[in-house]
């Protein structure tokens, strides 16, 4: 009989991690889907009932968002606009059901291609907190994920947390998920934009990841680079070419083809930032 | 362990795994089954359950993370019985059709009212876009959950005495789907039943053999025993048909498709689940498969069954005229070739059912649409009298065709006959979508013929249709197809061939509409393209096309009841403003987006295709005054339940609650047929009102009434007013009649007027026919190839409407599964088999719906009725390839149109430019 853990304060949950193998278990949306007609096998720490990983706090230099945040909470929580990209993509991941237990930690854990939480986090240069009762650490989420479901979480580590820098200056942020229906549906690509900007609106840092058009989401360095200085303006979104895109590698798969993809992420970034340079300029 | 669940209020303590899923333990331990599993992954929402008012899937939720919380499930609802005003809302505005998604849709719209008193439509949709519902179209909830906050007093209203038939009457099974007190086919086995879990083949064509299995059970505590086709008493063979009995129950050395059946373990719930199919001693040698219908055909292919050369099972002709000829002839010729994918019904509730052996006879309660071919096929499986079989349906979650095939009283009944155990069994999701039939993908080409003034001449069609791995309702669509393969217009000369090919690919089956939607796609592109070559409207030039009453079809059938151009004309007006609107909004942007506006026409024959196909039924008053009407016509969500009694107590002259309801259950109701075909309201209808007229005119004649007496009844006394005079008849004096011990009898029959098909297809297929055309507007993004459906225009010539409010819900949820069918529907065997990979049309995915119901009365039909069911489904497709023509110029000719698909198709229409 495998075992079920619910600790409810952090020590004892790493505590718990040190020992044995345990698979840490939050909301469940990922974890259950995959046992279909069977039961769980692996040994279980719930961390839901640690009150401490739970919640989004303003601490001075970052942000931090713990690891159990719902989706739920991050729509209900009234943050500044670095925050929109984040809170777009948590109304499209999944529907209510799932955005009321899903957690944030889970979504960047599980390391889906297609996470809807991971382009707007890579947007807002998010760092991952893994803990073990010895140690702490912190690495920004490009070096966390490392490929298709794979991290570099070791085993005794848990994620207690996602660690949002604040932005030097004035920043607005976006995202934008294609599917092929309304609800409940898993992206065919994603993008999401995080501009900083100066008082005369040009772009001091511009961060832009495209989701599902790689075995990670990808930030587009050269799209950012070519960004930065740039004034905005609701033009913005042309400054985007095709070989911004030359680090995708989409795949084929039942939703979509590959170069269907890289043609939509263009599509889509180059809207994303229209969007966003409206805005600044209304 | 023990883990205390507060649920609805009160305490329950379990002892369950802390990891196991609450709807389980909900449903199991608890005993509340009102909480619906339609996937256990969190895709359909039917699970949806509150904690602590928030809305979640309790099926991907451990029981751990509910312990002390507050949880309220759909018993929790409705207090002292009393429907709550949400529950009344969706009941008075028929938002339940099989109610297996009512459950999770009033508990997310119960999160939504506690804290949005007052919600538009795009925050209901919001907020319920987690529920997938298969049966509705999701019109009728949202108007519900609006209606439930906007209206002060909701009033469910019954319809007078004598005005049943044509009135929106409620649904008369409508409150236990509401309260979550429906037994559907998980729902109601007994505690002591030992659970079932079959094991599939993982490979599409493979032989294998079995090992010791005794020696397996031995080691495994918890399994009582394994059943193999060895186990089978009678015939191992099954299939819809009486004389094809094709697909083994069990496989016996071979299997032809992935997830067909070798054997299925029985025993305690936990252990047959957690035994891995490789631990099982079987022995596998995979052999190379057939995908699809090319390599089906290609020489060398290997044949699937010995007796079928070339794997071709059957084709199905229909000529007339001299298409040859016209197309010599012919001033304007349009051909195109078209392909489809298969699709899967994805009804919310997955098949689930119990049995039981009583003494030497066989019980059987599961969800199905066919109670008696069930009895017939189940008791040549187990080598016993159809008499000895009893099907008792439970309430069915949807079945759109894909619960007319066995499924899993295959096993119950090898199972419950050897052990003499009760044993019940639910497929999975996985199984339900592996494991059963699914509409058949084609592959056709086509030609169409007119004059320069757009008069048809000629039409050539010769579709194949991949059938799978066997039978099923294989010839059904070889036969359907070439009878409507020219759509619902006079052509004088057609040839028209359709051909079921085998392959090793899931059971291609009955899917509403049986091959018609696909042909609809073909015959529609083309009528547009003809159009377009004439320079006429397309409107127009199917007015001008439209059969008409007393035109012969393609089969020479001359036909009394014929819509279209009544269905056309309702549409005109909005089809004209619309087009331009259309033309206006690409004018007048330089966006991606393009609108257009798109028309598709239909027709469908009502029941069997030349087979009698009776219905029968019976109309009883007992001593006790009660009026039963007993009725073998299984409602899998259509609204057969409420209808039927409409007509029966328009018939007997009696309100509607007077009559009471035997449904299903083949010890007590006559063969109605099964829920196919759209017959039920045609056919069953016809016999109820033969039934009901027979039963009053019996009552009036020993009354020695009037023909417009009124009928009344007061505990065991008949009442009979006639004019001035009343009459009293005793009814605990009356002798009582076999079989139903009641003291009158009505039995009525009908069996559509057909007539066989000669070689040449030529005959009378059909009784009568619907008839329907559909506009669709549609906006299209050019850069993503994504469609998006704005509005559709539905026009349907029903005949007459018994329940209007029922029939709306039959185009609403139609028109649903025509946009799936259209723009997201592809069941890829081995890649979408869930329902977040196969993607099914959500609350946000369905644009407003206007309904013109057209009345051209059947002469043939109750009360002038015809079937809609298949015909709600037809029309959607083709109107909104229509539009994303008229939007974009491209020509869809694969269904479903998917964004990459319709992105490459207007890359390829700019090179060509």
């Amino acid at each position: 009989m495998p075992q079920y853990v619910v600790p409810e304060n952090l020590e004892i949950a790493l505590e718990v991690l040190s020992g044995k193998n345990f698979t840490p278990l939050a909301g469940g949306t990922d974890f259950y889907p995959k046992l279909v007609g069977s039961f769980v096998k692996d040994n279980v720490l719930d961390i839901t009932r640690i009150i401490s990983l739970r919640g989004i706090s303003d601490n001075g230099e970052f942000w931090r968002i713990g690891a159990t945040t719902t989706w739920s909470d991050i729509i209900e929580t009234r943050l500044p606009s670095l925050f929109n990209g984040l809170k777009l993509a948590a109304r499209e991941l999944g529907g209510r059901q799932i955005q009321n237990v899903a957690t944030i930690g889970g979504n960047i854990c599980n390391a889906s291609p297609a996470a809807d939480g991971v382009p707007p986090l890579l947007a807002l240069n998010a760092h991952v907190e893994l803990q073990t009762s010895t140690e702490k650490r912190i690495v920004n989420l490009e070096c966390f994920l490392t490929g298709n479901k794979k991290t570099i979480r070791k085993l005794d580590e848990l994620v207690t947390g996602i660690l949002i820098p604040k932005p030097k200056f004035h920043s607005v942020s976006n995202f934008q998920k294609l599917g092929s229906r309304r609800y409940l549906v898993i992206s065919i690509a994603m993008v999401s934009t995080v501009l900083e900007f100066n008082e005369t609106n040009h772009i001091s840092a511009a961060r832009i990841a495209v989701g599902s058009c790689s075995p990670i989401a990808t930030r587009i360095n050269k799209l950012e680079w070519d960004l930065k200085g740039k004034k905005i303006s609701p033009l913005i979104g042309c400054i985007v070419q095709r070989h911004h895109l030359d680090v995708l590698n989409p795949i084929n798969d039942i939703r979509a083809t590959s170069s269907y993809r890289k043609e939509v992420a263009l599509t889509l970034l180059r809207r994303n930032l229209a969007e966003l340079g409206k805005k600044v300029c209304a | 362990m023990c883990i205390t669940l507060n649920v609805n209020g009160e305490n329950y303590t379990v002892n369950n795994s802390p990891a196991e899923r609450l709807a389980f333990v909900i449903r199991e331990s608890i005993g509340l089954t009102g909480t619906k599993i339609g996937c256990d992954g969190g895709d359909c929402g039917a699970c949806t359950i509150l904690l602590d008012g928030k809305q979640i899937c309790s099926c991907i939720m451990p029981i751990a993370q509910a312990e002390r919380r507050k949880i309220t499930t759909i018993e929790g609802l409705a207090q002292n019985g009393v429907l709550n005003k949400l529950q009344k809302s969706f009941l008075a505005c028929g938002a339940a059709q099989c109610g297996i998604c009512t459950p999770g849709m009033l508990m997310a719209a119960s999160d939504l009212l506690e804290n949005y008193p007052n919600p538009t439509h795009d925050e209901i949709r919001d907020a319920l876009g987690g529920v997938l519902c298969r049966c509705t179209g999701y019109q009728k909830i949202i108007q519900a959950v609006s209606d439930a906050c906007k209206r002060e007093n909701i009033d469910i209203k019954e319809p007078i005495r004598g005005n049943a038939v044509g009135a929106n009457a409620i649904k008369t099974d409508g409150v236990p789907k509401l309260t979550g007190h429906e037994i559907f086919g998980d729902d109601g086995a007994p505690a002591s039943a030992l659970w079932i879990k079959a094991i599939r083949s993982p490979f599409w064509r493979a032989t294998f053999e079995i090992g010791d299995l005794k020696r397996f059970i031995s080691e495994h505590e918890g399994i009582t025993d394994i059943i193999t086709a060895k186990d089978i008493p009678g015939n191992n063979g099954y299939g819809i048909y009486p004389d094809v009995k094709d697909q083994p129950a069990l496989a016996q050395s071979q299997v032809r498709y992935r997830g067909e059946p070798i054997m299925a373990l029985v025993g305690s719930y936990h252990t047959i689940n957690s035994v891995r199919d490789s631990d099982l001693p079987v022995m596998w040698n995979e052999q190379a498969s057939i995908k699809n219908i090319d390599e089906a055909l290609a020489d060398g292919a290997h044949i699937i069954h010995e007796d079928k050369r070339g794997n071709i099972l059957a084709t199905g002709y229909v000529e007339k005229g001299d298409s040859d000829a016209a197309f010599l002839s012919s001033e304007i010729t349009v051909e195109k070739d078209f392909t489809t994918s298969f699709v899967e019904h994805a009804y919310i509730e997955p098949e689930a059912g119990w049995a039981r052996r009583v003494g030497n006879r066989l019980e059987i309660h599961a969800t199905t649409q066919s109670p008696y071919m069930d009895r017939d096929e189940i008791a040549q499986l187990i080598g016993i009298d159809p008499e000895n079989v009893r099907i008792i349906p439970t309430a069915c979650g949807g079945g759109f065709g894909g619960k007319l095939d066995l499924s899993v009283q295959l096993f119950l009944s090898i199972a419950a006959w050897k052990l003499q155990k009760p044993v019940r069994m639910a497929y999975n999701r996985w199984e339900s979508m592996v494991a059963t039939t699914k509409r058949h993908p084609s592959k056709i080409s086509a030609r169409y013929g007119c004059n320069k003034k757009g008069i048809l001449t000629g039409f050539d069609f010769n579709g194949d249709f991949n059938t799978g791995a066997y039978v099923s309702w294989g010839l059904t669509v070889k036969d359907r197809v070439p009878i409507h393969a020219t759509g619902p217009y006079y052509v004088p000369s057609v040839k028209a061939k359709a051909k079921a090919v085998f392959t090793n690919q899931p059971v291609a089956g009955a899917f509403r509409g049986f091959g018609v939607p696909q042909s609809a796609i073909v015959h529609e592109a083309l009528i547009d393209e003809m159009a377009e070559r004439t320079g006429i409207d397309p409107l127009e030039f199917r007015m001008q096309n439209a059969l008409r009453s007393g035109q012969k079809t393609s089969t020479g059938q001359e036909l009394q009841s014929v819509g279209l151009k009544k269905c056309l004309e309702s549409l005109r007006p909005n089809w004209r403003s619309a087009r331009k609107l259309a033309h206006h909004f690409n004018t007048n942007q330089n966006g991606d987006l393009r609108r257009g506006v798109g028309i598709g026409c239909m027709w469908y024959g009502c029941g069997n295709t030349s087979l009698s196909n009776p219905s029968h039924m019976r109309i009883g008053i007992s001593a006790e005054g009660r009026i039963t009407l007993y009725s073998g016509a299984q409602d899998i969500g259509q609204g057969t339940n409420t209808t039927l009694v409409q007509a029966a107590a328009d018939a007997v002259g009696v309100p509607m609650r007077q009559i009471q309801l035997v449904w299903g259950d083949t010890d007590r109701t006559p063969d109605a047929g099964k829920s196919s075909a759209s017959r039920q309201a045609y056919v069953s209808g016809n016999a109820v009102k033969i039934a009901g007229e027979k039963l009053r005119s019996q009552v009036l004649r020993l009354a020695n009434a009037g023909t417009d007496a009124v009928i009344e009844i007061d505990g065991g006394v008949l009442i009979v007013r006639d004019n001035e005079e009343t009459h009293h008849i005793d009814l605990t004096s009356l002798p009582k009649m076999k079989p139903t011990g009641d003291v009158f009898v009505g039995e009525g029959y009908f069996d559509p007027p057909v007539t066989q098909l000669d070689n040449n297809g030529q005959g009378n297929p059909y009784g009568t026919y619907g008839f329907a055309a559909q506009t669709a507007m549609v906006e299209v993004d050019c850069a993503l190839g994504t469609v998006r459906v704005l509005e559709i225009n539905a026009a349907h010539d029903v005949g007459k409407a018994l329940n209007p409010m029922q029939v709306e819900g039959q185009i609403e949820g139609g028109t649903a599964q025509g946009i799936g069918l259209a723009i997201m529907e592809e069941y890829i065997p081995g890649n979408t088999e869930n329902l977040h990979d196969y993607l099914i049309p959500t609350i946000g995915d369905i644009p407003p719906i206007k309904i013109h119901i057209v009345e051209v009365s059947e002469p043939s039909g109750p009360w002038g009725a015809k079937g809609i069911g298949e015909p709600a489904l037809c029309a959607t497709a083709p109107a909104i390839f229509g539009g994303i023509y008229h939007a974009t110029g491209v020509r869809v000719l694969h269904a479903p149109c998917t964004p990459d698909r319709l992105r490459a198709a207007i890359d390829d229409l700019k090179i060509k430019i």
